[in-house]
């Protein structure tokens, strides 16, 4: 893990000064809560080792695959359930956010419910392809809820699929990195 | 293939150790931006794609700077969901396995 850049860098949200904070723990805050909820410890996924590394092409030539755990879904589509729903829903990356919803267990909804882009920012992404910033958007973006607790599950059954769409989308020329957005 | 991990929640992030990740320290769910400040969102993405194409070490935690109010003060009130005051209550949805829609018309939509 290398920390670069700690001092702010992007232009703030706001006016004022900026005083750099420690970044939200939320394992340690998960961990916390169960404890003073009298529940068993939380097991997260830990990975001593990153995966493979593959190089990036120069952005201008990348096309973009959107994958979102923020729990996107179009209208006509159903919707997530919260206990432990692995699947995953194909948004066409085309057509503007209006008709994405977003739905999950576990984080305020109200923002993105406002604005999906938020979490799945399928309408920003295309308009830097308009920009000439990236070279292009995969025509489907894949959208999942990330309020699993199952690591197993997860790994078994919602990163597969994923690897599986995302490796399909590349051999069909269609993506050339993958831009994940958890939540 | 690339990936680029766009992230709000950086522990959770370094526990998972992808090969590069962009950090914004925003409050869970707003990850690139407000709602409805597009000109911020697209802000965040070049910034983040700019900063994966930068990284040459896996593991790679870029934090791209981005302030929500200044101080901090946001994360006086978060909990481990993002949802409620943070301050140790059982804060989180009932773990329903039916669909969880939007809007009654999704479920219509959808023939449910």
């Amino acid at each position: 893990m290398v920390w670069l850049n700690r001092a702010p860098a992007a232009g703030p949200w706001h006016d004022g000064p900026v005083t750099p904070t420690p970044p939200v723990d939320y394992i340690a805050l998960t961990r916390a809560q169960y404890d003073a909820l009298g529940y068993p410890a939380y097991q997260w996924a830990e990975r001593p080792d990153p995966p493979a590394w593959a190089p990036m092409p120069a952005l201008a030539d990348t096309s973009v695959a959107l994958i979102g755990s923020g729990g996107a879904y179009r209208e006509g589509q159903v919707a997530y359930h919260w206990k432990d729903d692995t699947g995953i829903r194909h948004i066409p990356s085309a057509e503007p956010a209006t008709d994405i919803r977003v739905t999950h267990f576990a984080y305020d909804l109200e923002p993105a419910r406002e604005d999906p882009n938020i979490v799945f920012p399928v309408d920003r992404l295309r308009e830097l392809v308009d920009e000439g910033v990236i070279g292009g958007l995969a025509p489907t973006a894949l959208g999942c809820m990330g309020g699993i607790y199952s690591v197993r599950r997860t790994e078994q059954e919602l990163a597969p699929a994923i690897v599986n769409e995302v490796l399909a989308m590349r051999d069909a020329g269609q993506a050339d990195m993958a831009l994940l957005v958890p939540v | 293939m690339p990936t680029l991990c766009l992230t709000a929640a950086y522990s959770i992030t370094a526990a998972a150790n992808p090969p590069r990740a962009a950090f914004v320290d925003v409050p869970l769910g707003n990850t690139v931006g407000r709602p409805h400040d597009p000109e911020f969102q697209r802000d965040v993405l070049r910034r983040a794609l700019a900063a994966a194409q930068a990284m040459d070490v896996p593991g790679t935690i870029v934090d791209l700077g981005v302030s929500w109010d200044g101080d901090g003060s946001w994360k006086r009130f978060a909990s481990s969901t993002g949802v409620g005051s943070g301050g140790g209550e059982d804060d989180r949805r009932q773990r329903v396995d039916t669909p969880q829609y939007q809007y009654e018309a999704d479920r219509l939509a959808a023939g449910g």
